[in-house]
Protein backbone atom coordinates (compact mmCIF):
# COMPACT_ATOMS: atom_id res chain seq x y z
CA UNK A 1 0.00 0.00 0.00
CA UNK A 2 2.78 2.21 0.82
CA UNK A 3 4.42 0.94 -1.86
CA UNK A 4 2.69 1.77 -4.11
CA UNK A 5 1.50 5.05 -3.03
CA UNK A 6 4.97 6.63 -2.32
CA UNK A 7 7.72 4.53 -4.08
CA UNK A 8 5.73 2.94 -7.00
CA UNK A 9 5.36 6.21 -9.03
CA UNK A 10 9.59 6.95 -8.13
CA UNK A 11 10.94 3.51 -8.90
CA UNK A 12 8.66 2.69 -11.78
CA UNK A 13 9.63 6.34 -13.85
CA UNK A 14 12.42 8.07 -14.72
CA UNK A 15 11.04 11.59 -14.56
CA UNK A 16 9.59 11.38 -11.34
CA UNK A 17 13.18 10.75 -9.99
CA UNK A 18 14.29 13.83 -12.10
CA UNK A 19 11.54 15.64 -10.79
CA UNK A 20 12.29 14.68 -7.05
CA UNK A 21 15.81 15.83 -7.52
CA UNK A 22 15.24 18.72 -9.10
CA UNK A 23 12.63 19.13 -6.22
CA UNK A 24 14.67 18.74 -3.40
CA UNK A 25 17.80 20.27 -5.02
CA UNK A 26 15.57 23.77 -5.17
CA UNK A 27 14.46 23.19 -1.50
CA UNK A 28 17.90 23.18 -0.07
CA UNK A 29 19.16 26.17 -1.68
CA UNK A 30 16.13 28.36 -2.06
CA UNK A 31 14.54 27.87 1.29
CA UNK A 32 17.58 29.07 2.99
CA UNK A 33 17.14 32.08 1.04
CA UNK A 34 13.15 32.66 1.45
CA UNK A 35 14.24 32.79 5.27
CA UNK A 36 16.34 35.50 5.25
CA UNK A 37 13.63 37.21 3.13
CA UNK A 38 11.36 36.62 5.50
CA UNK A 39 13.40 37.92 8.25
CA UNK A 40 13.94 41.01 6.74
CA UNK A 41 10.49 41.47 5.97
CA UNK A 42 10.93 41.17 2.39
CA UNK A 43 8.74 38.03 1.45
CA UNK A 44 6.89 40.16 -1.77
CA UNK A 45 10.88 40.81 -2.60
CA UNK A 46 11.10 37.65 -3.98
CA UNK A 47 7.58 38.27 -5.87
CA UNK A 48 9.01 40.92 -7.25
CA UNK A 49 12.26 39.07 -8.45
CA UNK A 50 10.32 36.50 -9.95
CA UNK A 51 7.93 39.08 -12.00
CA UNK A 52 11.35 40.65 -13.13
CA UNK A 53 13.38 37.82 -14.18
CA UNK A 54 10.37 37.49 -16.94
CA UNK A 55 11.86 39.60 -19.74
CA UNK A 56 15.32 38.14 -19.83
CA UNK A 57 14.09 34.35 -19.82
CA UNK A 58 11.77 35.60 -22.48
CA UNK A 59 14.83 37.23 -24.74
CA UNK A 60 16.65 33.86 -24.08
CA UNK A 61 14.13 31.87 -25.36
CA UNK A 62 13.35 34.06 -28.73
CA UNK A 63 17.02 34.05 -28.98
CA UNK A 64 17.75 30.37 -28.72
CA UNK A 65 14.39 28.74 -28.65
CA UNK A 66 13.53 26.52 -25.24
CA UNK A 67 17.72 26.84 -24.44
CA UNK A 68 18.36 26.24 -20.85
CA UNK A 69 21.26 28.28 -21.12
CA UNK A 70 20.01 31.31 -22.91
CA UNK A 71 17.06 31.37 -20.63
CA UNK A 72 19.19 31.38 -17.77
CA UNK A 73 21.65 33.94 -18.86
CA UNK A 74 19.34 36.10 -19.94
CA UNK A 75 16.82 35.56 -16.67
CA UNK A 76 20.05 36.41 -14.39
CA UNK A 77 21.30 39.22 -16.15
CA UNK A 78 17.65 40.89 -16.03
CA UNK A 79 17.26 39.87 -12.51
CA UNK A 80 20.48 41.51 -11.44
CA UNK A 81 19.77 44.75 -13.35
CA UNK A 82 16.41 45.33 -11.87
CA UNK A 83 17.76 44.40 -8.38
CA UNK A 84 21.01 46.69 -8.96
CA UNK A 85 18.94 49.93 -10.47
CA UNK A 86 16.79 49.41 -7.27
CA UNK A 87 19.47 49.22 -5.09
CA UNK A 88 20.91 52.02 -6.90
CA UNK A 89 18.17 54.26 -6.35
CA UNK A 90 17.29 52.99 -2.79
CA UNK A 91 20.78 54.57 -2.01
CA UNK A 92 21.71 57.50 -3.87
CA UNK A 93 17.75 58.99 -3.78
CA UNK A 94 15.00 59.85 -1.17
CA UNK A 95 12.89 56.69 -2.67
CA UNK A 96 12.54 53.93 -0.35
CA UNK A 97 13.75 50.20 -1.45
CA UNK A 98 10.02 48.59 -1.69
CA UNK A 99 9.05 51.45 -4.02
CA UNK A 100 11.68 51.90 -6.29
CA UNK A 101 11.63 47.78 -6.59
CA UNK A 102 8.39 47.44 -7.22
CA UNK A 103 8.99 50.57 -10.18
CA UNK A 104 11.77 48.38 -11.80
CA UNK A 105 10.21 44.86 -11.42
CA UNK A 106 7.01 46.16 -13.21
CA UNK A 107 8.88 48.31 -16.10
CA UNK A 108 10.97 44.80 -16.20
CA UNK A 109 7.47 42.59 -16.31
CA UNK A 110 5.87 44.86 -19.12
CA UNK A 111 9.14 44.61 -21.18
CA UNK A 112 8.71 40.73 -20.55
CA UNK A 113 4.51 40.47 -21.10
CA UNK A 114 5.86 42.41 -24.58
CA UNK A 115 8.55 40.21 -25.67
CA UNK A 116 6.80 36.91 -24.68
CA UNK A 117 3.25 38.35 -26.48
CA UNK A 118 4.59 40.22 -29.33
CA UNK A 119 7.10 37.24 -30.48
CA UNK A 120 6.15 34.00 -28.86
CA UNK A 121 3.01 31.79 -28.74
CA UNK A 122 1.03 31.18 -25.33
CA UNK A 123 2.33 27.67 -24.91
CA UNK A 124 5.69 29.41 -24.58
CA UNK A 125 4.36 32.06 -22.09
CA UNK A 126 2.84 28.93 -20.27
CA UNK A 127 6.09 27.42 -19.96
CA UNK A 128 7.84 29.98 -18.57
CA UNK A 129 4.97 30.88 -16.41
CA UNK A 130 4.77 27.81 -14.71
CA UNK A 131 7.83 25.68 -15.77
CA UNK A 132 8.12 21.91 -16.22
CA UNK A 133 9.18 19.95 -13.77
CA UNK A 134 8.15 16.73 -15.45
CA UNK A 135 10.58 17.44 -18.24
CA UNK A 136 13.92 18.15 -16.21
CA UNK A 137 17.06 16.59 -18.76
CA UNK A 138 20.24 16.52 -17.44
CA UNK A 139 21.40 19.45 -18.18
CA UNK A 140 18.58 20.80 -16.17
CA UNK A 141 19.41 18.63 -12.91
CA UNK A 142 23.37 19.63 -13.18
CA UNK A 143 22.09 23.63 -12.87
CA UNK A 144 19.57 22.80 -10.59
CA UNK A 145 22.02 21.28 -8.20
CA UNK A 146 24.87 24.09 -8.74
CA UNK A 147 22.46 26.54 -8.00
CA UNK A 148 21.79 24.79 -4.64
CA UNK A 149 25.57 23.77 -4.19
CA UNK A 150 26.46 27.72 -4.59
CA UNK A 151 23.81 28.88 -2.83
CA UNK A 152 24.26 26.86 0.43
CA UNK A 153 28.21 27.99 0.22
CA UNK A 154 27.41 31.80 -0.44
CA UNK A 155 24.78 31.71 2.15
CA UNK A 156 28.02 30.14 4.84
CA UNK A 157 30.55 32.42 4.12
CA UNK A 158 27.90 35.63 4.26
CA UNK A 159 26.21 34.61 7.31
CA UNK A 160 27.42 36.85 9.84
CA UNK A 161 27.26 40.11 7.92
CA UNK A 162 24.38 38.46 6.02
CA UNK A 163 22.47 38.19 10.06
CA UNK A 164 23.87 41.77 11.45
CA UNK A 165 22.63 43.56 8.04
CA UNK A 166 19.33 41.97 9.04
CA UNK A 167 19.62 42.44 12.46
CA UNK A 168 21.52 45.93 12.98
CA UNK A 169 22.80 47.47 9.82
CA UNK A 170 23.50 50.61 11.52
CA UNK A 171 25.94 48.86 13.28
CA UNK A 172 27.48 47.32 10.22
CA UNK A 173 27.78 50.31 8.31
CA UNK A 174 29.69 51.47 11.65
CA UNK A 175 32.11 48.93 11.61
CA UNK A 176 32.62 47.56 8.13
CA UNK A 177 32.09 48.69 4.50
CA UNK A 178 30.58 44.83 4.18
CA UNK A 179 27.01 46.08 4.31
CA UNK A 180 26.22 47.17 0.83
CA UNK A 181 28.43 44.18 -1.09
CA UNK A 182 26.07 41.71 1.83
CA UNK A 183 23.01 43.05 0.35
CA UNK A 184 23.72 42.74 -3.46
CA UNK A 185 25.38 39.17 -2.68
CA UNK A 186 22.07 38.53 -1.00
CA UNK A 187 20.19 39.98 -4.04
CA UNK A 188 22.03 37.79 -6.04
CA UNK A 189 21.12 34.59 -4.23
CA UNK A 190 17.66 35.19 -4.81
CA UNK A 191 17.43 35.77 -8.25
CA UNK A 192 19.53 32.81 -8.84
CA UNK A 193 17.50 30.68 -7.04
CA UNK A 194 14.65 32.17 -8.87
CA UNK A 195 16.03 31.41 -11.73
CA UNK A 196 16.49 28.02 -10.65
CA UNK A 197 13.18 27.65 -9.74
CA UNK A 198 11.77 28.97 -12.98
CA UNK A 199 13.02 26.15 -14.80
CA UNK A 200 11.59 23.33 -12.75
CA UNK A 201 8.50 25.39 -11.10
CA UNK A 202 8.28 28.75 -13.66
CA UNK A 203 8.58 31.92 -12.56
CA UNK A 204 5.47 32.51 -10.29
CA UNK A 205 5.41 29.54 -8.28
CA UNK A 206 9.49 29.76 -7.81
CA UNK A 207 8.81 32.54 -5.01
CA UNK A 208 6.20 30.04 -3.58
CA UNK A 209 8.77 27.10 -2.28
CA UNK A 210 11.24 30.39 -0.84
CA UNK A 211 8.32 31.88 0.74
CA UNK A 212 6.01 29.01 2.10
CA UNK A 213 8.40 26.62 4.53
CA UNK A 214 10.29 29.71 5.70
CA UNK A 215 6.78 31.43 6.88
CA UNK A 216 5.36 28.47 8.51
CA UNK A 217 8.57 27.19 9.99
CA UNK A 218 8.25 31.24 11.56
CA UNK A 219 5.62 28.62 13.91
CA UNK A 220 7.51 25.84 14.75
CA UNK A 221 11.26 27.34 15.43
CA UNK A 222 13.22 30.39 17.09
CA UNK A 223 16.25 30.37 16.50
CA UNK A 224 17.97 31.47 12.93
CA UNK A 225 20.05 28.08 12.38
CA UNK A 226 16.51 25.94 13.42
CA UNK A 227 14.08 28.18 11.30
CA UNK A 228 16.30 27.50 8.42
CA UNK A 229 16.49 23.33 9.22
CA UNK A 230 12.48 23.45 9.70
CA UNK A 231 12.15 25.49 6.79
CA UNK A 232 14.12 22.98 4.39
CA UNK A 233 12.46 19.90 5.47
CA UNK A 234 9.01 21.17 4.99
CA UNK A 235 10.08 22.41 1.68
CA UNK A 236 11.25 18.70 0.91
CA UNK A 237 8.34 16.99 2.50
CA UNK A 238 5.88 19.55 0.21
CA UNK A 239 7.54 18.39 -3.00
CA UNK A 240 7.97 14.83 -2.18
CA UNK A 241 3.85 15.00 -1.16
CA UNK A 242 3.42 17.15 -4.25
CA UNK A 243 4.86 15.32 -6.72
CA UNK A 244 3.22 12.36 -5.15
CA UNK A 245 -0.30 13.98 -5.28
CA UNK A 246 0.12 15.02 -8.96
CA UNK A 247 0.99 11.86 -9.93
CA UNK A 248 -2.30 10.07 -8.45
CA UNK A 249 -4.86 12.59 -8.82
CA UNK A 250 -3.27 13.42 -12.28
CA UNK A 251 -2.73 17.70 -11.35
CA UNK A 252 0.05 19.14 -12.92
CA UNK A 253 2.76 19.03 -10.74
CA UNK A 254 4.05 22.68 -10.05
CA UNK A 255 0.86 23.95 -8.40
CA UNK A 256 0.78 20.57 -6.50
CA UNK A 257 3.80 20.79 -4.66
CA UNK A 258 2.97 24.50 -3.99
CA UNK A 259 -0.10 23.97 -2.48
CA UNK A 260 0.84 21.12 -0.08
CA UNK A 261 3.27 24.04 0.91
CA UNK A 262 0.80 26.14 1.89
CA UNK A 263 -1.19 23.38 3.21
CA UNK A 264 1.75 22.74 5.83
CA UNK A 265 1.92 26.78 6.23
CA UNK A 266 -1.96 26.33 7.13
CA UNK A 267 -1.17 24.27 9.42
CA UNK A 268 1.57 25.80 10.93
CA UNK A 269 -0.53 29.00 11.54
CA UNK A 270 -3.12 27.13 13.49
CA UNK A 271 -1.07 24.01 15.54
CA UNK A 272 2.96 26.01 15.46
CA UNK A 273 4.11 26.00 19.17
CA UNK A 274 5.73 29.20 18.72
CA UNK A 275 2.77 31.27 17.85
CA UNK A 276 -0.08 29.58 16.12
CA UNK A 277 -3.49 30.14 16.85
CA UNK A 278 -4.05 27.19 19.66
CA UNK A 279 -0.46 28.44 20.94
CA UNK A 280 -1.69 32.19 21.80
CA UNK A 281 -5.29 30.49 22.36
CA UNK A 282 -3.47 28.92 25.91
CA UNK A 283 -1.75 32.01 26.23
CA UNK A 284 -4.82 33.91 26.66
CA UNK A 285 -6.45 31.51 28.99
CA UNK A 286 -3.48 31.86 31.54
CA UNK A 287 -3.27 35.12 31.43
CA UNK A 288 -7.09 35.45 32.68
CA UNK A 289 -6.25 32.62 35.45
CA UNK A 290 -3.55 35.00 36.64
CA UNK A 291 -5.78 38.80 36.58
CA UNK A 292 -8.24 36.95 39.17
CA UNK A 293 -5.73 36.17 41.67
CA UNK A 294 -5.50 39.40 44.09
CA UNK B 1 48.15 67.85 25.41
CA UNK B 2 47.34 66.32 22.37
CA UNK B 3 43.85 66.13 20.58
CA UNK B 4 41.48 63.17 20.00
CA UNK B 5 39.76 64.83 17.63
CA UNK B 6 39.70 68.73 16.49
CA UNK B 7 36.52 70.43 14.57
CA UNK B 8 38.26 72.95 12.31
CA UNK B 9 35.11 75.49 10.89
CA UNK B 10 32.88 72.68 10.58
CA UNK B 11 29.46 72.81 8.90
CA UNK B 12 27.46 69.76 8.40
CA UNK B 13 23.71 69.56 7.44
CA UNK B 14 21.32 67.76 5.02
CA UNK B 15 20.88 69.15 1.77
CA UNK B 16 21.95 72.75 1.69
CA UNK B 17 20.88 73.36 5.27
CA UNK B 18 23.41 73.32 8.14
CA UNK B 19 22.61 71.86 11.12
CA UNK B 20 26.06 72.52 12.70
CA UNK B 21 27.71 75.53 11.85
CA UNK B 22 31.11 76.86 11.43
CA UNK B 23 31.90 74.69 14.66
CA UNK B 24 35.44 75.17 15.98
CA UNK B 25 37.19 73.39 18.78
CA UNK B 26 39.44 70.63 20.00
CA UNK B 27 38.40 67.11 22.29
CA UNK B 28 41.24 66.33 24.17
CA UNK B 29 42.45 63.09 23.81
CA UNK B 30 40.97 60.80 27.12
CA UNK B 31 38.53 63.81 27.85
CA UNK B 32 34.91 62.79 29.20
CA UNK B 33 32.44 65.51 27.74
CA UNK B 34 29.33 66.09 27.51
CA UNK B 35 27.21 67.41 24.47
CA UNK B 36 24.33 69.57 25.77
CA UNK B 37 21.88 71.85 23.93
CA UNK B 38 18.64 72.16 22.71
CA UNK B 39 16.46 69.78 20.73
CA UNK B 40 17.54 70.76 17.21
CA UNK B 41 20.90 72.14 17.99
CA UNK B 42 22.73 69.74 16.19
CA UNK B 43 23.87 67.47 18.58
CA UNK B 44 23.45 64.33 17.07
CA UNK B 45 24.43 65.46 13.37
CA UNK B 46 27.75 66.03 15.00
CA UNK B 47 28.48 62.48 16.41
CA UNK B 48 27.32 61.21 12.66
CA UNK B 49 29.99 63.90 11.42
CA UNK B 50 32.58 62.63 13.97
CA UNK B 51 31.29 58.74 12.96
CA UNK B 52 31.86 59.46 9.39
CA UNK B 53 28.24 58.25 8.48
CA UNK B 54 27.70 62.27 7.33
CA UNK B 55 30.22 64.14 5.49
CA UNK B 56 30.93 68.29 6.16
CA UNK B 57 29.47 70.34 4.06
CA UNK B 58 32.59 72.56 4.45
CA UNK B 59 35.60 72.67 6.96
CA UNK B 60 36.64 69.38 8.25
CA UNK B 61 36.79 67.33 11.47
CA UNK B 62 40.81 65.95 12.29
CA UNK B 63 41.62 63.34 14.05
CA UNK B 64 44.79 63.12 16.30
CA UNK B 65 46.05 59.46 14.80
CA UNK B 66 42.59 57.91 15.38
CA UNK B 67 41.33 55.17 12.65
CA UNK B 68 38.21 54.52 11.67
CA UNK B 69 37.93 51.15 13.38
CA UNK B 70 38.74 52.97 17.08
CA UNK B 71 35.74 54.81 16.63
CA UNK B 72 32.78 53.40 18.38
CA UNK B 73 29.18 54.66 17.90
CA UNK B 74 26.28 54.19 19.54
CA UNK B 75 23.01 55.69 17.86
CA UNK B 76 20.18 57.44 19.20
CA UNK B 77 17.76 55.44 18.16
CA UNK B 78 19.35 52.03 17.05
CA UNK B 79 17.51 50.99 14.30
CA UNK B 80 17.96 47.35 15.71
CA UNK B 81 15.55 44.81 14.34
CA UNK B 82 14.42 43.07 18.01
CA UNK B 83 12.04 40.73 16.21
CA UNK B 84 15.25 39.03 14.48
CA UNK B 85 15.90 35.96 16.19
CA UNK B 86 19.65 36.39 17.43
CA UNK B 87 20.74 35.77 21.18
CA UNK B 88 22.04 38.55 23.40
CA UNK B 89 25.71 37.23 23.45
CA UNK B 90 25.90 36.62 20.00
CA UNK B 91 24.58 40.46 19.52
CA UNK B 92 26.91 41.44 22.42
CA UNK B 93 29.79 39.32 20.46
CA UNK B 94 29.74 41.13 17.25
CA UNK B 95 31.52 44.05 19.25
CA UNK B 96 34.00 41.49 18.47
CA UNK B 97 34.03 42.55 14.78
CA UNK B 98 37.44 44.71 14.65
CA UNK B 99 38.99 41.45 15.43
CA UNK B 100 37.33 38.44 14.15
CA UNK B 101 36.26 40.05 10.97
CA UNK B 102 33.03 39.17 8.84
CA UNK B 103 34.05 35.12 8.78
CA UNK B 104 36.62 34.12 11.72
CA UNK B 105 35.16 31.64 14.41
CA UNK B 106 35.14 32.85 18.42
CA UNK B 107 37.55 31.60 20.48
CA UNK B 108 37.66 30.26 23.64
CA UNK B 109 39.08 33.95 25.26
CA UNK B 110 36.22 35.45 22.87
CA UNK B 111 33.88 33.40 24.58
CA UNK B 112 34.97 34.79 27.85
CA UNK B 113 35.29 38.11 26.94
CA UNK B 114 31.95 38.10 25.68
CA UNK B 115 30.99 36.82 28.84
CA UNK B 116 32.97 39.55 31.02
CA UNK B 117 31.56 41.96 28.94
CA UNK B 118 27.88 40.72 29.73
CA UNK B 119 28.71 40.25 33.32
CA UNK B 120 29.94 43.86 33.40
CA UNK B 121 26.79 45.23 32.38
CA UNK B 122 24.73 43.18 34.71
CA UNK B 123 23.19 40.83 31.98
CA UNK B 124 24.36 37.38 33.16
CA UNK B 125 21.70 34.52 33.03
CA UNK B 126 20.35 36.44 29.81
CA UNK B 127 22.88 35.30 27.46
CA UNK B 128 20.90 33.01 25.30
CA UNK B 129 17.80 34.80 25.34
CA UNK B 130 16.76 36.35 21.90
CA UNK B 131 16.77 39.98 21.90
CA UNK B 132 13.14 40.31 21.29
CA UNK B 133 12.42 39.52 24.73
CA UNK B 134 14.65 42.42 26.80
CA UNK B 135 13.35 45.52 27.96
CA UNK B 136 14.48 48.30 26.65
CA UNK B 137 16.75 49.23 29.64
CA UNK B 138 18.06 46.01 28.79
CA UNK B 139 18.56 46.14 25.08
CA UNK B 140 20.80 49.48 26.40
CA UNK B 141 22.67 47.30 28.84
CA UNK B 142 23.18 45.06 26.12
CA UNK B 143 24.92 47.54 23.39
CA UNK B 144 26.82 49.33 25.91
CA UNK B 145 28.75 45.25 26.33
CA UNK B 146 28.78 45.35 22.46
CA UNK B 147 31.03 48.78 23.19
CA UNK B 148 32.80 47.58 25.66
CA UNK B 149 34.10 45.03 23.33
CA UNK B 150 34.49 47.44 20.46
CA UNK B 151 37.79 48.35 23.01
CA UNK B 152 37.66 52.21 20.69
CA UNK B 153 39.99 54.63 21.90
CA UNK B 154 36.64 57.00 20.77
CA UNK B 155 33.32 56.18 21.97
CA UNK B 156 30.59 58.22 20.97
CA UNK B 157 26.96 58.01 22.70
CA UNK B 158 23.95 59.40 21.40
CA UNK B 159 21.41 59.66 24.33
CA UNK B 160 22.40 56.66 25.57
CA UNK B 161 20.35 57.30 28.67
CA UNK B 162 16.99 57.87 27.22
CA UNK B 163 13.95 55.52 27.92
CA UNK B 164 15.96 54.14 30.52
CA UNK B 165 15.19 53.41 34.47
CA UNK B 166 17.47 55.33 37.63
CA UNK B 167 19.30 51.82 38.24
CA UNK B 168 20.25 51.16 34.25
CA UNK B 169 21.57 54.90 34.37
CA UNK B 170 23.40 54.38 37.02
CA UNK B 171 25.09 51.13 36.51
CA UNK B 172 25.62 51.99 32.22
CA UNK B 173 27.79 55.44 33.84
CA UNK B 174 29.94 53.37 35.96
CA UNK B 175 30.59 51.88 32.70
CA UNK B 176 31.38 55.31 30.91
CA UNK B 177 33.78 56.30 34.20
CA UNK B 178 35.67 52.88 33.51
CA UNK B 179 36.32 54.01 30.01
CA UNK B 180 37.29 57.25 31.22
CA UNK B 181 39.59 55.78 33.36
CA UNK B 182 40.94 53.77 30.98
CA UNK B 183 42.25 56.78 28.87
CA UNK B 184 39.36 56.66 26.57
CA UNK B 185 37.77 59.22 24.87
CA UNK B 186 34.01 59.45 25.59
CA UNK B 187 31.23 61.81 23.80
CA UNK B 188 27.64 61.87 25.03
CA UNK B 189 24.66 63.60 23.93
CA UNK B 190 22.87 64.30 27.09
CA UNK B 191 19.39 65.67 28.29
CA UNK B 192 19.78 65.41 32.00
CA UNK B 193 21.87 68.05 33.53
CA UNK B 194 21.67 66.70 36.77
CA UNK B 195 23.77 63.91 35.10
CA UNK B 196 26.30 66.04 33.02
CA UNK B 197 26.91 67.96 36.60
CA UNK B 198 27.57 64.85 38.37
CA UNK B 199 29.61 62.69 36.11
CA UNK B 200 31.13 64.76 32.90
CA UNK B 201 33.86 66.96 33.84
CA UNK B 202 33.64 68.35 30.46
CA UNK B 203 30.75 70.05 28.85
CA UNK B 204 30.19 71.08 25.08
CA UNK B 205 26.80 73.41 24.20
CA UNK B 206 25.89 73.27 20.82
CA UNK B 207 22.82 75.39 19.18
CA UNK B 208 23.77 75.16 15.63
CA UNK B 209 27.10 77.11 16.36
CA UNK B 210 28.94 76.78 19.11
CA UNK B 211 27.59 78.05 21.94
CA UNK B 212 30.45 77.30 24.98
CA UNK B 213 32.67 74.64 25.42
CA UNK B 214 34.60 73.70 28.41
CA UNK B 215 34.78 72.23 32.30
CA UNK B 216 31.20 71.89 32.81
CA UNK B 217 30.57 74.28 35.89
CA UNK B 218 31.50 77.07 33.54
CA UNK B 219 29.52 75.96 30.70
CA UNK B 220 26.13 75.20 32.18
CA UNK B 221 25.15 78.66 33.34
CA UNK B 222 21.87 79.66 32.83
CA UNK B 223 22.83 82.41 30.64
CA UNK B 224 24.91 80.12 28.38
CA UNK B 225 21.56 77.83 28.32
CA UNK B 226 19.52 80.68 27.82
CA UNK B 227 21.95 82.23 24.83
CA UNK B 228 21.40 78.73 23.65
CA UNK B 229 17.44 78.71 23.27
CA UNK B 230 17.61 81.86 22.09
CA UNK B 231 19.99 81.03 19.11
CA UNK B 232 17.78 77.36 18.53
CA UNK B 233 14.99 79.67 18.07
CA UNK B 234 16.24 82.08 15.84
CA UNK B 235 17.43 79.01 13.54
CA UNK B 236 13.75 78.27 13.11
CA UNK B 237 13.43 81.08 11.11
CA UNK B 238 13.19 80.67 6.83
CA UNK B 239 16.59 79.76 5.82
CA UNK B 240 18.84 82.25 4.13
CA UNK B 241 22.87 81.30 2.14
CA UNK B 242 25.09 81.82 4.60
CA UNK B 243 26.75 84.90 3.84
CA UNK B 244 30.60 84.52 5.98
CA UNK B 245 33.67 83.75 3.62
CA UNK B 246 34.48 80.56 3.12
CA UNK B 247 37.99 81.19 4.70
Amino acid sequence: MMWELLIHPFADFGFMRRALMGCIAISVGATPVGVFLMLRRMSLTGDAMAHAILPGAAVGYLVAGLSLGAMTVGGLIAGMAVALLAGFVTRVTALREDASLAAFYLISLAVGVLIVSTRGSNVDLMHVLFGTVLALDDAALVLLCSIASVSIFTLAVVFRPLVLECADPQFLRSVSGFSAVTHFTFLSLVVLNLVAGFHALGTLMAVGIMILPAAAARFWAVGIGALIAVAVSIAMISSVSGLVLSYHAGLPSGPAIILVAGVAYALSVVFGPAGGLVARARLRHHLEAWSGTP
Amino acid sequence: MTYALAFQDLTLGYDRNPAVHRLCGEIAEGSLTAIVGPNGAGKSTMLKGVNGSLRPLTGRIAFGGLTRGEIAYLPQQSDIDRSFPVAVADLVAMGLWQEIGGFAGLRATHRARVAEAISAVGLEGFERRPIGSLSGGQIQRALFARLLLQDARLVLLDEPFTAVDAKTVADLISVVRRWHGEGRTVLAVLHDIDTVRAHFPRTLMLARELVAHGPTAQVLTAENQFRARQMCEACAGPPHVCGRSAE
